[in-house]
């Protein structure tokens, strides 16, 4: 039986985060808390293995309270369990302080076989946490995947996306694997599974729960620290031309010759 | 831990709450009220003009080492003895780091048979290599990749250690931050110093492109980034061909790990790599349909580009995966990018922020592309760009 692991993270609709340019504040109108989009890929990846090897598919997610509603969410799509981890201490946590905190997790749910995450988490958009937690708990790491074959006895085939096309390695379990989109097309929940979610316990484990000391979590034990905050430097004003394609097409042209001599 | 609110200080203003990320700030009646789910991102801090609200002061595990002496380092991503044009890049921007700093500059050189390239390292602005030639890292693999970098950044310390963050950069770059219990910066745009401080102030975009950060790591060495391909300048005048090579022996690395390469199943052929166009024609659902892209080959041909794309052409099956543009995609920042049907929509635009200039042909006056392009021309794609890429043949024939 594969012990499964997915982390997953509850992120801001940043399609929706915006700011202002005037008071240079963030326009929250609108803006929702949703699954980071990259982990139902890893969610699905996570049930598609279970479903072919047998095995369990726990939740994982550091946030606070409220990302309870996300993993209750990821449960309708048929996980098992879900664990969320929150504590005032955890507030602030770099890339490394949350892989720290995933991996005493992990530990505490007995290791894993297979610890599936998303691309990445589309508000940092750093695709960090993965590998830190891999080589915080001493497993392997392989990023990107697009294809998983079980090649038994423990090992696992992936095929992943590099910048120069596709490679194939073979992994022995236990590992990290980061997927990307085009691995599979994330199932539609089923009716059943999402009442069954509304009811599920979800557990929360705090500092204590997880022994850790508060100077390895959040702000105190991230190495990191963000200094500013700010909007994208403005780009100059746009012109915009209308008319005759033609006349477009030939001033185009103009001033395309003009940007290549300087 | 939280944030530190004096109450005394704050004039009821407001911009806090609106500029919360999360929504955790409101006023209530005469109070700001501060929810739960902050986590101290720091952006309302920034816009507090009363400075009623800080950071609360992190005090580490342990007080900031003395500075190691190794300088600033980019590790050299090749790949079958070819370098990966972002390194270059890097070593350009780690050179005008250096002359502040008055450090020398390193690049880690890792592959196998790999010494040939030290020369164009040194041009490329390295006043040393740090050599490491094993068969396990003939093919990149994360472990054995992670593993070397490791070892050698623990044995020689750099003060600053830079990669490009590419697919294989935001790999295993991670691991080595975790390893040597360092930050990691992903995806910088832009570099700076504190030199009283001696710290790297790294500039990334997050939230898609919406919001700009300036991240410090300022407790733990190396100060570790990735950096966006395409973004910095190689040095324009190159340096001597020569330098020294530290040839390393590796401890750490095994022949057989518990992952290993098997084979490449699919290269992707491109004319011209994105990265290293300087000139990115673009299309995206106005399109319509596959047979069109042949005119943006045409015209990227006519302009010595290459052909980018939007995630909606590329799920509609009408060119490759490689070719997409943007948060899922690539990053790209070519002197001229002509977006030619596209809307405009954060994700993409998140992979072209960094453009010199752009450039946008679009029948919808209103679609967000026209806020970032530089020109934007409104009108029927169907019609410019065939007249376009003629106005092109008829003055070069
Ligand atoms: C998590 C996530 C990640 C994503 N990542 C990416 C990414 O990496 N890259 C990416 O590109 N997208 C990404 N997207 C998708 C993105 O949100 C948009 O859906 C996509 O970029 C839209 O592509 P488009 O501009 O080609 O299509 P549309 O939005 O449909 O725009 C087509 C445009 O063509 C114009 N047009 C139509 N006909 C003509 C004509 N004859 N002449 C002139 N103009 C015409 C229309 O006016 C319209 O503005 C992502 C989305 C999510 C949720
Ligand atoms: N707070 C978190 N809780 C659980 N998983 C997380 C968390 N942050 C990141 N992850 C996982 O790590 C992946 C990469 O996130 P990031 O490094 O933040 O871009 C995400 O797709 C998630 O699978």
């Amino acid at each position: 039986m594969l012990k499964i692991i997915v982390c997953i993270k509850q992120v801001p609709e940043t399609d929706k985060v915006r700011l202002d340019p005037e008071t240079h504040t963030l326009i929250r109108e609108g803006v929702q808390a949703i699954i980071n989009p990259f982990d139902l890929y890893a969610l699905e990846a996570g049930l598609r293995l279970k479903e072919a090897q047998g095995g369990q598919v726990t939740l994982l997610t550091m946030g606070p309270p409220q990302a309870e509603a996300a993993l209750r969410e990821a449960l309708g799509y048929g996980a098992d369990e879900a664990r969320l981890l929150s504590d005032r201490a955890f507030a602030g946590a770099d890339t490394w302080a949350t892989a720290l905190t995933l991996a005493q997790a992990v530990r505490k749910l007995g290791g894993a076989d297979l610890i599936f995450t998303g691309k990445q988490a589309i508000d940092g958009d750093t695709a960090q946490v993965g590998p830190m937690l891999a080589t915080i708990l001493g497993i392997p790491y392989v990023a990107w995947a697009r294809k998983l074959t079980w090649a038994g006895d423990g090992v696992l085939e992936v095929e992943r996306l590099l910048d120069h096309g596709y490679d194939a390695l073979r992994v022995r379990l236990p590992a990290v694997v980061s997927v990307v989109k085009e691995i599979n097309e994330p199932r539609v929940p089923s009716f059943k599974a999402k009442m069954q979610a509304k009811k599920a316990v979800i557990p929360t484990w705090t500092l204590a729960d997880l022994e850790l000391d508060p100077h390895e979590v959040g702000l105190a034990g991230s190495f990191t620290q963000v200094v500013r905050v700010f909007p994208p430097p403005a780009r100059g004003e746009s012109e915009i031309w209308r008319g005759d394609p033609q006349e477009l097409a030939a001033r185009l042209w103009a001033r395309l010759k003009e940007l290549g001599r300087r | 831990m939280s944030l530190i609110f004096s109450a005394d200080k704050c004039t009821l203003c407001g911009a806090c709450v609106d500029a919360c990320p999360f929504g955790v700030l409101s006023l209530e009646g005469e109070r700001l009220s501060i929810g739960e789910g902050c986590t101290l991102c720091g952006a309302c801090v920034e816009v507090c003009e009363a400075e009623a609200l800080a950071l609360p002061e992190a005090e580490g595990p342990s007080p900031r080492p003395g500075v190691p002496l190794g300088g600033i380092w980019v590790f050299a991503e090749q790949r079958q003895g070819r370098l990966a044009p972002v390194a270059l890049e890097l070593l350009g921007e780690a050179r005008r780091l250096a002359a502040e700093l008055s450090v020398p500059v390193a690049a880690v050189l890792l592959g196998d048979r790999v010494a040939h390239l030290a020369p164009e390292l040194f041009r490329a602005g390295a006043d040393k290599v740090y050599l490491a030639e094993h068969p396990a890292l003939a093919e990149f693999v994360e472990g054995p990749y992670a593993a070397a970098l490791t070892e050698i950044a623990a044995r020689f310390g750099p003060e600053i250690l830079l990669a490009g963050a590419t697919y294989v950069g935001r790999a295993f770059i991670p691991q080595v931050a975790a390893g040597l219990r360092t930050g990691l910066t992903a995806d910088c745009t832009a570099f700076a110093l504190d030199p009283e401080r001696r710290l790297l102030l790294q500039t990334r975009p997050a939230f898609g492109g919406n919001i700009m950060a300036t991240i410090i790591t300022p407790r733990t060495y190396p100060q570790m980034a990735t950096a966006r391909p395409g973004v910095f300048k190689r040095l324009a005048d190159p340096c001597p061909g020569e330098g020294e090579v530290v040839r390393v022996e590796l401890g750490s690395l095994t022949a057989a790990g518990p992952c290993t390469f098997v084979g490449t199943v699919e290269e992707i052929r491109e004319r011209l790599p994105l990265a290293e166009a300087e000139v990115i024609v673009a299309g995206g659902r106005g399109l319509k349909e596959a047979k069109h892209f042949r005119m943006l080959e045409d015209l990227a041909e006519l302009l010595g580009g290459a052909v980018g794309a939007t995630r909606a052409a590329v799920d509609a099956g009408w060119i490759p995966y490689a070719h997409q543009i943007g948060q899922t995609g690539k990053t790209v920042a070519p002197k001229l990018y002509i977006a030619v049907g596209i809307s405009g929509a954060i994700q993409h635009l998140a992979g072209i922020q960094s453009s010199d200039f752009i450039v946008a042909i679009n029948k919808d006056p209103e679609a967000p592309i026209f806020k970032v392009a530089d020109i934007g021309l409104v009108g029927d794609l169907f019609e410019i760009v065939p007249a376009l890429i003629a106005a092109i043949r008829r003055e070069r024939e």
